[in-house]
C-alpha cells in the first residue's frame, strides 16, 4: 500500500480523543468482572446445577459465570497492555448530574403524570447541561412537551401516566 | 414463485408503503444525529411500531434500518462523524469531497450505490435464504447449541476493541438473558424477589438504553467536538461522469458486500473496507484515494449497504442474528410474536416475503427521499447537540414506557444507559452483550435439550456431522487468535521463552 494510506493522514475524530485511562481503571474493571461473576456463580449454585444428564436451572449460569470469572482473570492478567479504555475526567461529572435527573424522572412519573417532569427534564438538559440561553430553553421544552403530548397521548394512544 | 408475488401483494398495500416511506423519513432523520448508529436508531424507534399489524411493522423496520444507514453516511460525509463502523471508509473520500464543495455529488453517489448494492443483495437474499432454511430444517438442538455459540465469538471476534472484552460482554450479556422463570422448571432465578424481574429482561429497554442512552450520555462528554455542518450542498444529482467513473466500484462493491455481509460478525464493516481496498489497488490513480475519489465513496457505500441486506440472511433462515443491528431487528420480530427461524419461510410465507420485499422498497423509497432531503439534513445537522439531545433522551424514556406500559422499564433503560456510557469509556463494544442476550435463551434451552438428548454425554456434539463441523470451526476461530498471540509474544518477549505456556 502506498503512503498516503488515509487512516493515518485523516483518521476521523482520533486527535481528539480523550486520555486513556490507566492500568488501576484497567485493574478495578477485571475485579468487578470477577466479583460479578463470583455472585453470579453463589447464586447459581443454589439454585441447584444438577448433573450433564440432568441439568437442573443453575446449569447454565454456573457455566456462563464461571466462564465470566476465566475472563476477568484474563482481563486482569492484561490490564498493563490495555490502552482502549478512557480515562474519567472531569466532564464525567455532567454524566452524574445528567443521570439523576433521569433517576428523578423515573421516580415522579407515576405520581404526578409525565408532563411537568418531561418539560422540567428538558429544561434542565438545555439551560444547565447545555448552557442555552434562558429563552430558548423554555421555548424548547414546552414545543417539546407539547410535542410528546401530541405525539404519545394523542397520536399513539398510550396510557402513560398523564394530568390532562 | 406465487408467495414471492403475494408478498409483493402485501408489500404494496397503501398503508405498508406509506409505513414503509414514514419509517426511511424518521430512520433517517434519528440516523443523521451524531453518534446514533442503525441499532441505536432502531432500538429508539422500536416502540413507535409496536402498535402495528406484524408485517406492517417489519416493514417499517425495515425502512428504518435502511434510512438510519443512509444517515450514517450523511454526517460521514458533512461532519466527518462516522454513524457507524461500516462507513469509517467513507469519511476518507466523503468528506474530501464535501470540502472540495461537493458534499451533493458524494451524497448522489452514495444513495444510488446503496441503492444498487441493497437491490442486487436483495435478489440473491431471495433466492438463497429459502435454500439456506430448508437445509436447517433438520438443525436439533445440538446444531443449534454450535450456531449460537458459533455466532456469538464471530461476532466477539470482529467487534470494536478487544475480543477479550467483546467475550466478556457476551458472557455478561447470557447471565442476563438467564433472569426470570426458568422455562424447564420454573424455579426463579436471579429476580431477588422482584416481580417485575420474575418474567425475565425485556429485549427493549436492554436495547435502548446500551445502543441508545449510553450513546448520548458518552456525547454529553464530548460536547466541545462538535462539528460544524457546511451552510450548503449543492448539486446532489452526480455528473454523468462521475457516475461512469463510479459503475465498477458500485458492481464490485456490491459482489463483495453481498458475501461478506452473510458472515456473522462485522459483515458490513469487513465489506466497506474490502471494497474501499479492491477500488484503490485497482485504481490506475490510487493517490487520488482519500483526497475526494468518487470511487471511494461508491465502494463502500454500496458493499455496506449489500452487506447489510444480506445479513438477514442468518436472521430469516436460521434465527441466528449476525450481528447487533440484527440482533435489534430479531427483538423486534420476537414482540411481534414471530420467532425467525428456518420455518418462517414454510409456515408463514407472506411474512417472509414481505420483509423481503419491503426491502426492494425500502431501497427505491431511499433513493427518492434522500436525494430531495439531503437540504433539510443539513439544516438538522446544523441543530445544535445540547437542543438535540433531550429531545431524544425523551423520546427514549417516553418510548421505554409504551411497550409494557411500565414505569419499571424506563428505570431499566436509565440503568442500562449506565451501563452502556460505562461500557463504552472502558473500550467495551455493547454489541455482543445485546447479541448474546437476544441469543441468550435460544443457546440455553438448546444446551439442555441437547445433554438430555445425549444422555449427558458432550461427546454427543462431536458424533453428529453438522454440530460438529460447526463446533471445528467454533475451536479454530478461538483458538488461532490466541495461539497467534502466543507465538507472538514468545518471538518478541524472550522473558517468556522458557515458560511453559
Amino acid at each position: 500500500m502506498s503512503t498516503e494510506n488515509p487512516s493515518t493522514a485523516d483518521e476521523p475524530s482520533d486527535d481528539t480523543r480523550p486520555p486513556a485511562a490507566g492500568t488501576v481503571t484497567n485493574l478495578v474493571t477485571a475485579t468487578v468482572v470477577v466479583v460479578l461473576g463470583g455472585a453470579a456463580l453463589a447464586g447459581a449454585l443454589s439454585l441447584g446445577i444438577g448433573s450433564p444428564s440432568k441439568p437442573g436451572p443453575g446449569t447454565w449460569p454456573a457455566l456462563v459465570s464461571t466462564a465470566l470469572i476465566i475472563l476477568g482473570v484474563l482481563l486482569a492478567a492484561a490490564a498493563r497492555r490495555m490502552d482502549d479504555a478512557e480515562k474519567f475526567t472531569r466532564t464525567g461529572f455532567l454524566v452524574i448530574v445528567a443521570v439523576g435527573t433521569m433517576v428523578a424522572y423515573v421516580a415522579v412519573i407515576g405520581v404526578i403524570g409525565f408532563e411537568i417532569p418531561t418539560a422540567l427534564l428538558a429544561f434542565f438538559w438545555l439551560r444547565i447541561l447545555g448552557r442555552e440561553s434562558w429563552r430558548t430553553s423554555i421555548v424548547v421544552s414546552l414545543a417539546a412537551t407539547c410535542a410528546f403530548y401530541a405525539l404519545f397521548v394523542g397520536a399513539l394512544k398510550v396510557t402513560i401516566p398523564h394530568l390532562f | 414463485m406465487s408467495p414471492v408475488l403475494d408478498g409483493f401483494a402485501v408489500v404494496l398495500e397503501p398503508t405498508n408503503l406509506l409505513y414503509c416511506l414514514v419509517g426511511v423519513v424518521i430512520g433517517m432523520l434519528v440516523g443523521v444525529l451524531p453518534g446514533l448508529g442503525p441499532a441505536a436508531t432502531i432500538a429508539i424507534l422500536l416502540p413507535v411500531t409496536l402498535g402495528f399489524e406484524p408485517v406492517t411493522a417489519i416493514i417499517m423496520l425495515a425502512g428504518i434500518f435502511y434510512g438510519a444507514q443512509y444517515g450514517g453516511t450523511i454526517t460521514s460525509v458533512l461532519l466527518r462523524l462516522p454513524g457507524e463502523a461500516s462507513s469509517v471508509v467513507t469519511v476518507f473520500d466523503g468528506h474530501a469531497l464535501a470540502r472540495q464543495g461537493k458534499a451533493g455529488t458524494a451524497l448522489g453517489i452514495a444513495a444510488i450505490g446503496s441503492f444498487v448494492g441493497g437491490t442486487l443483495s436483495v435478489i440473491a437474499l431471495s433466492l438463497v435464504a429459502p435454500l439456506v432454511a430448508e437445509f436447517a430444517l433438520d438443525f436439533g438442538p445440538p446444531e443449534y447449541t454450535m450456531l449460537a455459540l458459533l455466532g456469538i465469538l464471530l461476532v466477539a471476534t470482529v467487534s470494536n476493541g478487544g475480543m477479550l472484552k467483546a467475550l466478556i460482554a457476551a458472557a455478561l450479556g447470557l447471565l442476563l438473558a438467564t433472569v426470570g422463570r426458568d422455562g424447564f422448571t420454573s424455579a426463579e432465578r436471579f429476580t431477588f424477589d422482584n416481580l417485575s424481574l420474575a418474567d425475565g429482561l425485556d429485549f427493549v429497554p436492554i436495547a435502548m438504553g446500551l445502543f441508545g442512552l449510553g450513546e448520548i450520555l458518552y456525547t454529553l462528554e464530548e460536547r466541545h467536538r462538535a462539528v460544524h455542518a457546511p451552510t450548503k450542498v449543492a448539486n446532489v444529482w452526480p455528473s454523468r461522469s462521475d457516475l461512469r467513473q463510479s459503475s465498477g466500484a458500485i458492481g464490485r462493491g456490491g459482489v463483495i458486500g453481498f458475501i461478506l455481509g452473510i458472515l456473522p460478525g462485522g459483515g458490513a464493516v469487513l465489506a466497506s473496507l474490502a471494497a474501499y481496498a479492491l477500488e484503490k489497488r485497482r485504481s490506475r490513480t490510487p493517490e487520488r484515494f482519500g483526497r475526494g475519489a468518487v470511487e471511494g465513496v461508491a465502494a463502500p457505500e454500496t458493499a455496506n449497504n449489500a452487506a447489510a441486506t444480506s445479513s438477514f440472511i442468518p436472521l430469516l433462515s436460521l434465527g441466528i442474528p449476525a450481528n447487533a443491528t440484527m440482533a435489534v431487528i430479531f427483538g423486534a420480530l420476537l414482540i411481534q410474536g414471530i420467532t425467525p427461524g428456518p420455518q418462517l419461510v414454510t409456515e408463514h410465507p407472506e411474512l417472509f416475503w414481505g420483509v423481503v420485499n419491503s426491502m426492494y422498497i425500502g431501497n427505491i423509497l431511499l433513493l427518492i427521499m434522500s436525494i430531495p432531503l439531503v437540504g433539510l439534513f443539513v439544516r438538522i445537522l446544523r441543530i445544535r447537540p445540547t437542543i438535540l439531545a433531550p429531545i431524544t433522551v425523551l423520546i427514549t424514556l417516553i418510548g421505554a414506557y409504551t411497550v409494557n406500559n411500565s414505569v419499571f422499564d424506563i428505570g431499566l433503560v436509565v440503568f442500562f444507559g449506565v451501563l452502556g456510557y460505562l461500557m463504552k469509556k472502558l473500550g467495551f463494544d455493547p454489541g455482543p452483550l445485546v447479541l448474546a442476550f437476544v441469543l441468550g435463551s435460544l443457546l440455553e434451552s438448546s444446551l439442555r435439550r441437547s445433554l438430555l438428548l445425549f444422555e449427558g454425554d458432550p461427546g454427543g456434539f462431536l458424533t453428529r456431522p453438522i454440530s460438529g463441523t460447526l463446533f471445528a470451526l467454533f475451536l479454530a476461530v478461538a483458538l488461532v487468535p490466541a495461539a497467534r498471540a502466543i507465538w507472538h509474544n514468545r518471538r518478541t518477549d524472550p522473558r517468556h521463552s522458557n515458560e511453559p505456556v
